[in-house]
């Protein structure tokens, strides 16, 4: 449909869509994400478990989920023995968690009245909400900032996990970037995500430290086709042209890590940036209509490129108007992120927004938890970043003020194996 | 949904000493159920048992097989770890199973021939065993402890005077450099000051936390005069009232007997302490002397473990490896800070070293916070 008339309420009902989406692809993504696991615990409701065990982690194809907590943390123990103890009881609660159970054995009211529960409680009666608890390892776990190899890991380092290079325009605050080890937990409810990363800090007590954590909500990104695109807090779709679960041949080659690609620890996992982007949103609806869209390449009702009807036609950066100028400009977003632009490069992106208060100047701190999956960082987000970097008009009300970079295994096997069991094998 | 219940895991290294099989004659009633043990009809296709909801504590069975198989009788907890067993029971026979069992859910399991899975009925467990001082080296931490806070209030009097006395002369030099050193007897024992809930702000409460109609005295009262105004000449009274007041605690306290689980927990308040007031600047906020009291709470913290580790030792020796690895780290952490025979002032410490400090208190706390458990089992 052609949503130049897009009503507050269509738009709140296509939202609305986007959850029931949901619920409508679960069974699907279980499909995807069970590899010979039966799909007996794909969910059919919008409060189901996602299957925790697979041949990828769940959370990167799995449909993006409405809310986000993402926290990093740095490892500060010099024990390894200690940090592999730990990546075990992690998986083992994550695997209780996702399905919806508490994080440890004796549960929240279970253990002796003179000790402190086991799971913080928070999370009960809630159901599953689709919890999904995905890991990553950052570049600093392998060899810290003097280059010592802490673990005895620095030989395990991919070179694809290297470092993503500063970008012009970047406000990076350092006690906000990086990690040497991430978790994504993704859920339909807050409650439920917050819960997990929680427990899992509270386990990781002396082992590992919260370096910094975000909590996001209304995701910007479909990565199934059966759900709406959701928009982002300048009010567009984003994520149009994201990578979707169904492109089977694609995420082959643009998301999950091929054997050959690296070291065999990394197959069939991928490798997640994390940019938090603050958005000075009081400038931006200041903007005109015609300003913003011009500065997105779309059309703010259907999210189509400029120039066509439909969300989903392909831009056609050919065009010309009445006045011989191009109909997208070529410093619009939608221009300079194309794969056409960037060696065929797309990248799995699964992003939400945020707001934490205000500033203390009377502006919202709100702006976008940019988050994407990719097989190679440097043949993908690095250069479609770099061209946004230079040329997108948008920078105007952008501010980087976050990065991480993260490789994130394959798939937990099953209740044998865990999470790191491949890279400290 | 979320289930509550959970099959109890002996959580941190149970001791589940069966008594030795005894005889039916031999009389070793301490059950946890109401008196005498608990009956357990044995046969070769049934096994009923008596009671399946306990109090925590030892639990003794008392199984009669009536069978014509040779039976056993098995408590486990979850993953059929067993808490306590009787082998070799002869049809006829009766024998007694002694097992100390911590609130949670097990199994009981009568094996007529000897073999399979038993017969299996579920066990519920709940509370906790009392009295704890029965148990000599539980008996010997009160007593350890109460030597301990004897020695601390001694000092805290003596040190409370020199520091009134120098208040009243008006010496702002001397009161600045005796504040933190009489804080420190304080702050090791303070456990056993927060019993005395009236007391406690009377001479340690901070500015917010004076109700309406209630005066701003003690420690923090003077410390705010000595360095924001430096002014102290209408002190003197506010002095007096603080040295009655810690004469008053210094006697509450050498009279009061701290429980097992008291210690333990007090154990846990003391770095709950530094984690959410000392670490962040809170305590000594005109002074900035907070790791003095950091230092104190971590000492008061370590001596009542230290009190409660004869017994810790027995009942979970992991445990005490763990609280001594975290305990090293930490005043390693804490030891970084020092100055001279005291410590650098807490503004002078960056966010990233107050970060590896709490890190360390964190570290610290959570096997602390599984102490009281562990006496209580």
């Amino acid at each position: 449909m052609s949503g130049s008339r897009l009503t507050r309420r269509r738009a709140i009902t296509l939202a609305g869509a986007g959850v029931a989406g949901v619920a409508g692809v679960a069974a699907g993504a279980g499909a995807l994400l069970k590899g010979s696991h039966d799909p007996a615990a794909a969910n059919d409701h919008p409060a189901g478990a996602v299957p925790f065990h697979g041949e990828h982690q769940a959370g990167i194809v799995t449909p993006a989920q409405d809310r986000l907590h993402f926290v990093a943390f740095d490892v500060i123990t010099k024990d390894r023995a200690r940090l592999v103890e730990l990546l075990e009881e992690w998986t083992a609660a994550a695997a209780r968690m996702t399905a919806g159970r508490d994080a440890g054995v004796l549960g929240a009211v279970g253990g002796m009245p003179e000790a402190p529960p086991d799971d913080t409680g928070e999370a009960l009666g809630l159901p599953p909400s689709q919890l999904t608890l995905t890991i990553g390892f950052g570049p600093t776990l392998f060899r810290d900032a003097d280059g010592r190899d802490r673990f005895g890991l620095a030989d395990r380092r991919p070179a694809a996990l290297a470092e993503l290079p500063k970008f012009p325009g970047d406000a990076l605050q350092p006690q906000l970037s990086g990690g040497d080890l991430c978790v994504q937990a993704c859920a339909n409810d807050p409650q439920v995500a917050v819960h997990a990363i929680r427990n899992l800090a509270r386990l990781g007590m002396g082992v590992v430290s919260v370096r910094w954590s975000q909590l996001g909500f209304g995701r910007t990104s479909s990565t199934s086709r059966e759900q709406a695109t959701a928009r982002n807090l300048f009010g567009f779709k984003d994520g149009t042209a994201n990578l979707k679960a169904e492109d089977t041949d694609l995420l082959r080659d643009q998301l999950w890590v091929q054997p050959g690609d690296g070291p065999d620890w990394m197959a069939g996992g991928s490798y997640l940036v994390t940019r938090k982007i603050r958005m000075l949103v009081e400038t931006w609806d200041r903007t005109s209509l015609a300003e913003q869209e011009e500065i997105v390449g779309r059309t703010k009702g259907s999210g189509a490129p400029l120039g066509r009807s439909d969300e989903f036609d392909e831009p056609d950066f050919a065009a010309r108007g009445a006045d011989g100028k191009p109909v997208i400009a070529e410093h619009a977003h939608v221009t300079l992120a194309h794969p056409s632009r960037n060696g065929g490069a797309q990248l799995l992106r699964r992003g939400y927004n945020f707001v934490d208060g205000s500033d203390g100047l009377g502006r919202l701190d709100a702006g976008l938890f940019f988050i994407a999956y990719q097989r190679d960082p440097r043949r993908q987000f690095v250069p479609i970043q770099t061209q946004l970097a230079r040329h997108d008009v948008m920078n105007e009300y952008l501010r980087h003020v976050s990065s991480g970079v993260f490789a994130c295994p394959p798939g937990v096997r099953d209740g044998g194996d865990h999470w790191g069991r491949g890279l400290f094998g | 949904m979320r289930t509550t219940q959970f099959f109890a895991l002996a959580a941190a290294g149970v001791l589940a000493t069966a008594g030795l099989a005894a005889c039916s004659d031999s009389d070793k009633g301490d059950s946890a159920a109401s008196g005498g043990p608990i009956v357990v009809k044995a046969s070769d296709t049934a096994c009923e048992v008596g009671s399946t909801d306990l109090g925590a504590g030892t639990a003794t069975f008392k199984i009669t097989n009536s069978g014509a198989k040779v039976t056993e009788f098995y408590v486990y907890a979850d993953g059929d770890r067993v808490m306590g067993e009787v082998e070799n029971i002869a049809p006829g026979l009766s024998r007694e199973l002694h097992v100390e069992l911590p609130a949670g859910t097990y199994q009981t399991a009568c094996k007529p021939g000897m073999s399979g899975k038993g017969i299996r009925g579920a066990l519920k467990v709940s509370g906790s065993a009392q009295p704890l001082t029965a148990d000599a080296a539980l008996g010997d931490a009160t007593d350890n402890y109460q030597r301990y806070v004897k020695s601390q209030t001694a000092a805290l009097l003596d040190k409370t005077e020199e520091f009134v006395a120098a208040v009243k002369a008006g010496d702002v030099a001397k009161s600045k450099a005796l504040y933190p050193v009489a804080r420190t007897y304080w702050e090791r024992i303070e456990p056993v000051a927060e019993i005395f809930g009236d007391l406690d702000p009377k001479i340690d409460g901070r500015e917010e936390v004076i109700e309406e109609g209630m005066e701003f005295t003690g420690f923090h009262r003077i410390e705010k005069d000595l360095w924001q105004s430096g002014d102290i000449s209408k002190d003197g009274p506010i002095a007096d009232r603080l040295l009655v007041d810690v004469k008053e605690i210094v006697a509450k306290a050498n009279a009061e007997k701290l429980s097992p689980l008291q210690l333990a927990n007090g154990a846990k308040e003391l770095l709950d302490e530094v984690a959410s007031g000392k670490i962040t600047g809170e305590e000594d906020r005109y002074s900035h002397t907070d790791l003095w009291d950091f230092a104190a709470n971590l000492e008061g913290s370590k001596a009542a473990v230290s009190a409660l580790r004869p017994a810790l030792q027995q009942r979970s020796p992991e445990l005490v490896t763990q609280l001594d690895t975290e305990f090293a780290n930490v005043e390693g952490l804490l030891g970084k800070h020092r100055d001279g025979d005291g410590w650098k002032l807490h503004t002078a410490l960056s966010k990233a070293e107050l970060k590896d400090l709490s890190d360390g208190i964190n570290a610290l706390a959570e096997p602390i916070s599984k102490v009281a458990a562990a006496v209580a089992k």
